[in-house]
């Protein structure tokens, strides 16, 4: 069983939000997620500054059999963007929710995050996915 | 080693160098700063240091002339080397795309015969041979249907159906041409949903792309009613010819209701695959679309000289789709084909396409291999499902792909379609005896043993070849390209 | 039967096997008011003699003595192991390499072919190729589009003398993706693009530029790669191969070089055969790689550590991708880079820039022949790479007409590609040519320009 992480909500597309501190929301996929792409060749990340509307294409994660888009979960501005990605795309596989995170937004709502998936139902979802 | 390896500052190969007495660089003068300084960077070696070379490559290679091919949906079948030495008589070779009309009659009485016989195979009034591959094809199918609705005055048809076990150039095309797509569901039994599909139908419908036989190897039963259910509201049906190979000289896919098709010459036709192309994939239409057919096409006057039609006589033409009239060699190729075979040749290929994946299906049932859809006859091709090896096992249909590989047989098409876990795609054509079949089964059968009783040997196949499993992932992560020279 | 190698008792064993007492059973799930009925237009089968026969005698139709022809497709001297080597069944009848460890001679072909590609153009990487030249533009205006991200234009510049039916093909392809071409035209007494065109690039996603351009002459390439940059507008290069051993290649334009370079790679080895198959290559910069479509091969290790080569980059192709492809393309134009790698090898640098000298002189000498026939001249200044436009005192596509019935096809007449050009001729010259091909076409040339005012 794929873990997840009770500190974060879902999208059913398997990207993961964690509101930080600061307000801001740090976005990823789920350890299910880069189980199924396999190894991770390219991360294509957006622009800081760019404005987003939820559910729109931000992001594309690459391996070798499968390139998947990156869904923004909520409305906001691209703040800041892993680039360390660039060298090591494999950090998306070993570390899903920690170093292998995709970037950075400021939410135009930060009430937004309780619309997404609790942890127990995304579980749910996975379990139905695996059987 | 590569031929840059090889290659050493001052090698050359003499017998080709062509410039004259009195040619000397100063000539070049008058290029000023267009003269290039910079080296060229190709490669300094002998005349036999490169034949070498390549002939030591190409046996590094799997091929038809060599082995078995099961590919499915690729049609692997002979590449009658008649049809290449026509195409090579030197008139055909040497002959220029612009000559003039005088100087084409020879190359044009073969295109014209060849839009002919493919339209009476596919059962539609008009075709044209210019897109270059079946992917071209399909652009150029697509392409006619919306300049159909936007001469009609029906913006509103944005949508584009196809069923989710298609082909990816389908969707893909799609877009190309503006659309949006909407997947059908397909049945357990490997048909298109109907239900979903008259649920899918309306104003918003351009058309539906599929083929028939469908991806799952077997045949559209509800052929008839699709066509009804898409005609009916306003949408136009398209046939991606891919596995026309299975009812050649059976069924027409104009007689089925298709509105346009594209065909691949390089499957159906048998012209040579070339390690990955060329292609040649012509459109047949039916009379709605043949107002917008691309162009150039081959139109013969009434005292019997034979000339190019373009948009002068097709005013509503989607355009030109090649920088000259399409893959004309391999058009030759595919006109010699039909000749050598004949409408009898024509109509066995579709017959003896489907014996010999029937008889292999069968075979590979009793040698306990799962079939996909077991009730159904298998067309051309047919689908062995490997979940239960992989659950069981954990040997998959990637490893027994390479395995096969060790026994001399190129590998069915993998994971395609999508539908069904772990499938091998397998398609025998016509032109493979029963033995080699049988040769082939031999081979399945000790495979399904091993995976059983020496996993390991199947999972790190292939042994043989000149090469073992290669890094995929290092290859798309530390992208190397091109070789680079350090001085 | 042709090609169908069953005996009566194969068949007999098969269908006992599969249980049915006759083919036709296997065809019972179609519904029988499908069936088609026997083929009319299809003539019955003939033996390989026979067809010989008949190729032979339609193929005599189509010969020719001598050709000046050009315009996109060029008559070469091919050696003759090029076609001998690709004509090996092991390379002929090869599939695409999705197997890579039963492809390594294909695969690693294709990755020396890249290579060579990028050193001939001066640019970062090649793809396995595509269709054509024309095609291959097309591809490249859709990809500049998706790759200029600062400025999200889908307007195209595309340069006036441009090859007219690139241009078609180009227009076919991008109309149905809301793509914009905007021709820039071209100054009447070079055939070139002016020098100010920074009005037309403001806004642009990019620049086409063709070097040599369709009338065969020079553009000037450094200045208008320096302006688009400036402009924001990335640059595409369409280049002639041959042509690349004697002038800049397009990585070195400008400042900085183009953003991706494409063009026709007939030239290499592969004849002249009614206008196909052909291939178009396709090279870029590094950084937009991604954004190329087409097959690309890669070199990686295998198990053991030892090189190979595969496919690569395949998740942007059609087959994974799908709706969201690059592009819909599933081919590289195999057979044909087969020939064009083994065409580069045996000539070598030296071998190619004595096939580009000889043609340059060629044309040169065939122009200053041609200008002393009264009434004829060189339509544009400025210097050619192997093709000229030569003006006739009369209708060129009549001068064309009376020296096809001499045996010879002096070159493209202009009338029905670009307007205002009835009398002209565009005449190409490659190393084929000796000094007594170009005599004996200045010869006729003068002769039937005669007759032809004779009968106006």
């Amino acid at each position: 069983m794929a873990e997840t992480r009770d500190n974060v909500r879902y999208l059913p597309s398997h990207e993961w939000a964690r509101l930080e501190a600061d307000g801001t929301v740090t976005v990823g996929i789920s350890d299910h997620a880069q189980d199924a792409l396999g190894d991770v060749v390219f991360v294509e990340l957006p622009e800081v500054g760019r404005a987003v509307q939820v559910g729109e294409e931000v992001a594309v994660v690459e391996s070798v059999k499968a390139a998947s888009d990156i869904y923004a979960p909520i409305a906001g501005t691209i703040i800041s963007s892993n680039e360390a990605l660039d060298s090591a795309p494999e950090t998306v596989n070993e570390a899903p929710f920690d170093e292998g995170w995709f970037f950075r937004l400021q939410p135009t709502d930060d009430k937004a995050l309780n619309e997404l998936l609790t942890p127990e139902d995304y579980r749910a979802l996975c379990a139905a996915d695996d059987h | 080693m590569l031929i840059y390896e090889h290659s050493r500052p001052g090698r050359m190969a003499r017998a080709q160098y062509v410039a004259a007495e009195g040619v000397s660089s100063e000539l070049a003068n008058d290029l000023g700063v267009h003269a290039r300084s910079s080296t060229l960077g190709l490669p300094e070696v002998s005349e036999l240091e490169v034949v070498r070379h390549y002939t030591n490559l190409s046996s590094k290679n799997f091929a038809i002339d060599k082995q078995f091919y099961p590919l499915g949906s690729c049609t692997m079948k002979y590449n009658p080397r008649g049809a290449h030495a026509v195409a090579s008589i030197p008139g055909f070779l040497k002959r220029h795309p612009l000559a003039p009309l005088a100087n084409s009659q020879g190359y044009l009485s073969c295109a014209y015969e060849l839009q002919n016989y493919l339209k009476d195979v596919t059962g539609m009034q008009a075709v044209s041979l210019t897109p270059m591959a079946g992917a071209q094809g399909e652009f150029a199918g697509v392409a006619m249907i919306r300049a159909y609705h936007q001469k009609r005055g029906d913006h509103e048809r944005v949508e584009i159906l196809v069923p989710e076990a298609a082909h990816g150039t389908n969707p893909a095309t799609a877009v190309m041409c503006g659309f949006v797509v909407r997947e059908i569901p397909v049945t357990k039994e490997g048909d298109v949903d109907l239900e979903a599909l008259k649920a899918a139908v309306g104003p918003r419908t351009a058309g539906l792309m599929m083929t028939n036989p469908s991806t799952c190897g077997v045949f559209e039963r509800q052929i008839q009613e699709i066509a009804e259910t898409v005609h009916e509201a306003g949408g136009l049906l398209y046939y991606d010819g891919a596995n026309l190979n299975a009812i050649l000289g059976k069924v027409r896919p104009g007689d089925m209701g298709f509105d346009v098709l594209h065909m691949n010459l390089h499957k159906t036709f048998a012209t040579p695959h070339g390690g990955g192309g060329p292609g040649s994939g012509p459109v047949g239409v039916g009379a709605r679309l043949a107002p917008f057919l691309p162009t150039p096409t081959v139109g013969m006057d009434e005292d019997g000289t034979y000339r190019w039609l373009d948009h002068k006589d097709i005013p509503d033409t989607i355009g030109r789709l090649s920088s000259f009239m399409g893959n004309a060699g391999i058009l030759l190729r595919a006109y010699a084909y039909a000749r050598l075979l004949g409408a009898e040749g024509m109509n066995r290929v579709g017959e003896y396409a489907t014996l010999n994946a029937n008889y292999l299906a069968k075979s590979l049932e009793k040698a306990g291999y799962t079939l996909a859809y077991p009730a159904r006859r298998a067309t051309h091709e047919f689908i062995v499902t490997l979940a239960s090896e992989a659950k069981h096992q954990h040997v998959t249909a990637m490893d027994f792909a390479k395995r096969l590989l060790d026994y001399g047989y190129h590998a069915p098409t993998t994971y395609f379609p999508l539908l069904v876990p772990e499938c091998l795609l397998i398609e025998p054509t016509e032109t493979e005896s029963k033995a080699e079949i049988d040769g082939f089964v031999a081979a399945m059968t000790q495979i399904r043993q091993e995976a059983m009783t020496d996993p390991a040997l199947v999972t790190t196949a292939p042994h043989t070849l000149p090469v073992t499993r290669l890094d995929d992932v290092k290859a798309a992560r530390d992208l190397d390209l091109a070789f680079k020279v350090t001085a | 039967m042709p090609f169908i190698p069953h005996t009566a008792l194969d068949e007999q064993e098969m269908l006992s096997a599969i249980g049915v007492p006759n083919i036709d059973a296997l065809f019972d799930e179609i519904p029988r008011n499908l069936r088609a009925a026997t083929l009319s237009e299809v003539p019955a089968g003939i033996s390989e003699m026979a067809l010989q026969r008949l190729m032979d005698q339609r193929a005599r139709l189509d010969e020719v003595d001598l050709s000046f022809l050009g315009a996109g497709a060029y008559e070469h001297h091919i050696p003759a192991a090029v076609w001998d080597l690709v004509g090996r069944g092991e390379f002929m009848t090869a599939y695409t390499p999705y197997q890579a460890e039963a492809s390594q001679g294909t695969l690693q072909l294709i990755y020396e072919f890249q290579t060579m590609m990028t050193r001939l153009t001066a640019m970062d990487v090649a793809n396995a190729s595509v269709y054509d030249g024309a095609t291959a533009l097309a591809e490249a205006m859709l990809m500049a589009v998706r790759a200029n991200k600062s400025n999200k234009s889908n307007r195209i510049v595309v340069a006036g003398n441009l090859n007219p039916n690139y241009h078609a093909v180009c227009h076919t392809i991008v109309k149905n993706q809301g793509l914009i071409l905007d021709v820039l035209d071209h100054d009447p007494s070079t055939g070139c693009l002016p020098g100010s065109v920074e009005a037309a690039l403001d806004g642009a996603a990019a620049l086409v530029i063709s070097y040599p351009n369709f009338f065969g002459g020079l553009d000037d390439v450094d200045s208008l790669t320096d302006l688009a940059a400036s402009a924001g507008a990335l640059v595409i290069g369409v280049v002639n191969p041959t042509a690349m051993a004697l002038i800049k290649p397009p990585g070195e334009w400008g400042a900085r070089g183009a953003d991706i370079a494409v063009g026709e790679g007939q030239p290499l080895g592969i004849p002249l055969a009614s206008g196909g198959p052909y291939l178009g290559f396709m090279c870029c910069r590094q950084q937009f790689v991604r954004q190329m479509p087409g097959r690309i091969i890669g070199r990686t290790v295998d198990q053991t550590g030892q090189p190979g080569y595969t496919l690569t980059l395949q998740a942007r192709e059609q087959h994974i991708r799908r709706g969201k492809a690059t592009s819909n393309i599933c081919t590289n134009q195999g057979l044909l880079v087969t020939a064009a790698t083994i065409y580069m090898s045996l000539l070598g640098n030296e071998g190619l820039r004595q096939v580009a000298l000889t043609a340059h002189a060629g044309i040169n000498a065939l122009t200053d022949l041609a200008c002393q026939i009264d009434g004829v001249t060189a339509r544009f200044s400025g210097p050619v790479f192997h093709e000229r436009v030569l003006a006739l005192p009369v209708d060129a596509s009549r001068v064309v007409e009376k020296m096809a019935v001499r045996g010879v096809l002096p070159g493209l007449a202009l009338g029905d590609w670009v307007t205002g050009m009835a009398h002209c001729l565009l005449v190409n010259v490659t190393e084929t040519k000796t000094a007594a091909d170009i005599d004996l076409f200045a010869r006729l040339l003068a002769e039937v320009i005669e007759e032809v005012k004779a009968t106006c």
